[in-house]
């Protein structure tokens, strides 16, 4: 490790030292309710975190991680209502089903390029929670109830602790080898194949990971919302993840902890300021969605004619 | 369970025409695919917000000037949107456009829900839902109706396409856009152009949808599903391919939820999805496509 890593190791590693304290004094600052709305975005954070693993690192397109986390989610509830698991033990299990789910479909994801993979998985999201209704097990339209409550600062601590582990798991990932392979592929399949990297294992890989990550996320919904139904788990959801993370990839990773917080506090606070309409926070999604990608279109433009020293002409 | 002959035909004519709908929006899903490659993310929530202009519409008019009246503003709205969102990112990787085409998604869902509320309203048809019966089987006329309507618009378009200087130079434009430019054709215009009939088409499929399935601000986020399943069925680059898989589709999709009990009508929603994953695998340029050589 060179001089420069290790600097660049230890510069993040102490941001992360500071959002942790913030994160563990935050409780004492701020009033009760508003740790459901943090525990919120913790959850957001984790799955909009895979995401960025496959979408942004892998480079496959997903709209459909709402599906995953619906995984996740009814693997905890069903743990917990049919054979009465700890609550906690459930959500690494909840992260293997999904991861698993994660990985079987990342089989048939290897065919599909881009824009094919968008409507595929787009096509999950749709009919998910039709599958859901239709199974016993998961308590058909009405869901399951999770009955045991614990305090608010309980949810809170739970979400960010595993939203912490998750991040310095994944974190140490994209340190290493998978993510200069996915990367590589991102960029262009055909040179990392070149190159020997093997495309079709890493791609699936990288499916399987994200999944984990949004079941985990889904477990965490199934224990914050005391139970799970179908209707928590929409297409809108998939799609949020993916305004969370192009608004969050603006910026570097940490970017993303303000993606996840702009997905829960424009449902919040659209309503408040502007009508209490369904419909707004969705403009503001979409809007968002639009401009972010519109900045980031510009910025790589900009960011291009630096290193290339003129201006591209195609 | 019923299995007779003319129940059995029944089934066929309702399956046409929500196939019909479903061709309408694969038609425009596939004329935007053909000239750039992009899958309009948007198409379905634009049929819904342009379904409810025609809903105000009906309010002040009857039915069928309300009608042309909203295929005209579909038409500049799509032409207008294409100029203003699409543009700043035309050279952009595909992938990045479909994601604007996801945004604007967001926006027309939101803004149906916010101008007209959440609930749902029922839409008129312009055609009586008496069925008419011919050789022992019962028809509606709404079901004839819609499939009328859907033919005469795919018979529209392909006059447009194939007969006048302005099809000439969309197809070409779609066909080689650097080589359309040299002889003279906008065909930053013909993008738009092609935007502006998307709209248009996917504002019909709405209207027909609507009083089938009622008006709501999600009304069209299954049919987004099945006309998926029905372009990539007929070959997401060919417009024939989209009237034969839609039609294909309703049919095939009825005589299911009909006569398999475990679909019934629960599990519509996960057919589309095995409808697209098996063509994509099994048969990926769909039935009428050109297959895609990649040179690397």
């Amino acid at each position: 490790m060179n001089a420069r890593s290790v600097a660049g190791v230890s510069w993040r590693a102490a941001v992360f030292a500071a959002l942790a304290l913030i994160a563990w004094q935050l409780p004492h600052h701020v009033s009760d309710f508003r740790l459901i709305e943090f525990a919120s975005v913790g959850i957001y954070f984790i799955a909009i975190f895979g995401l960025n693993i496959v979408t942004g690192y892998s480079g496959q397109i997903s709209l459909g991680h709402g599906a995953f986390m619906a995984i996740g989610g009814y693997t905890t509830a069903m743990l917990i209502v049919h054979r009465h698991w700890n609550e906690l033990a459930t959500l690494p299990l909840a992260g293997l089903v999904a991861g698993v789910a994660g990985l079987l479909f990342g089989v048939p994801a290897l065919r599909f390029s881009g824009p094919y993979l968008a409507v595929v998985t787009f096509a999950l999201a749709v009919a998910t929670p039709s599958v859901i209704k239709k199974w016993g097990l998961t308590g058909g339209s009405s869901g399951l109830s999770i009955l045991t409550f614990h305090s608010n600062r309980w949810y809170y601590a739970v979400t960010w602790i595993s939203a912490g582990i998750l991040f310095v798991l994944g974190w140490i990932l994209l340190q290493t080898k998978p993510s200069r392979a996915w990367r590589a592929l991102r960029d262009s399949e055909v040179a990392a194949a070149a190159s020997g990297v093997n495309v079709a294992a890493y791609k699936i890989a990288a499916f399987g990971i994200s999944a984990a990550y949004a079941g985990v996320a889904g477990g965490l919904l199934a224990l914050l919302s005391f139970g799970v139904s179908p209707g928590n788990f929409p297409v809108q959801l998939s799609i949020y993840l993916v305004v969370g993370l192009v608004v969050g990839r603006l910026g570097p990773l940490v970017g993303l902890l303000v993606g996840a917080g702009f997905v829960e506090y424009v449902q919040i606070y659209a309503p408040k300021w502007v009508s209490k309409s369904p419909g707004v926070p969705t403009v503001a999604f979409g809007v968002a969605l639009i401009l972010a990608v519109f900045l980031a279109t510009a910025l790589g433009a900009l960011t291009n004619r630096w290193h290339t020293g003129s201006r591209e002409t195609t | 369970m019923l299995f007779t002959a003319s129940d059995v035909a029944q089934q066929v004519v309702s399956g046409l025409s929500t196939g019909g709908v479903y061709a309408s929006l694969a038609l425009a899903l596939v004329l935007i695919y053909r000239s750039t490659g992009v899958i309009n993310f948007a198409q379905g929530e634009m049929a819904t917000f342009t379904t409810f202009i025609a809903w105000s519409l009906m309010h002040h008019m009857s039915y069928w000037p309300a009608f042309l009246l909203t295929c005209l503003i579909a038409f500049g709205g799509g032409v207008a949107l294409e100029r203003t969102v699409i543009r700043p990112v035309e050279n952009a990787s595909v992938l990045t456009i479909v994601i604007v085409t996801l945004g604007l998604a967001l926006v027309f869902n939101g803004a149906s829900a916010w101008i007209w509320g959440a609930e749902v309203r029922s839409f008129k048809s312009p055609f009586s839902t008496r069925p008419i019966h011919v050789a022992g089987v019962a028809f509606s006329i709404q079901d004839l109706g819609i499939i009328a309507v859907s033919l005469v618009l795919v018979v529209l378009l392909g006059l447009l396409f194939r007969f006048t200087k302005l099809g000439l130079a969309l197809r070409a434009a779609a066909t080689n856009p650097a080589e359309s430019r040299l002889v003279g054709i906008r065909v930053g215009w013909m993008l738009a152009l092609g935007w502006g009939l998307a709209a248009v088409l996917g504002a019909v499929s709405g209207m027909m949808a609507a009083p089938l399935v009622f008006l709501d601000p999600n009304m069209m986020v299954a049919i987004l599903l099945y006309a998926f399943a029905a372009a990539i069925l007929g070959g997401l680059d060919s417009p024939i391919g989209a009237v034969v898989g839609g039609l294909t589709f309703g049919v095939a999709l009825n005589l299911i939820s009909a006569y398999w009990n475990f679909v019934g009508g629960t599990l519509k929603l996960p057919v589309g999805l095995t409808v697209i994953l098996l063509v994509l695998l099994v048969r990926p340029q769909g039935l009428l496509g050109r297959r895609v050589v990649r040179r690397v």
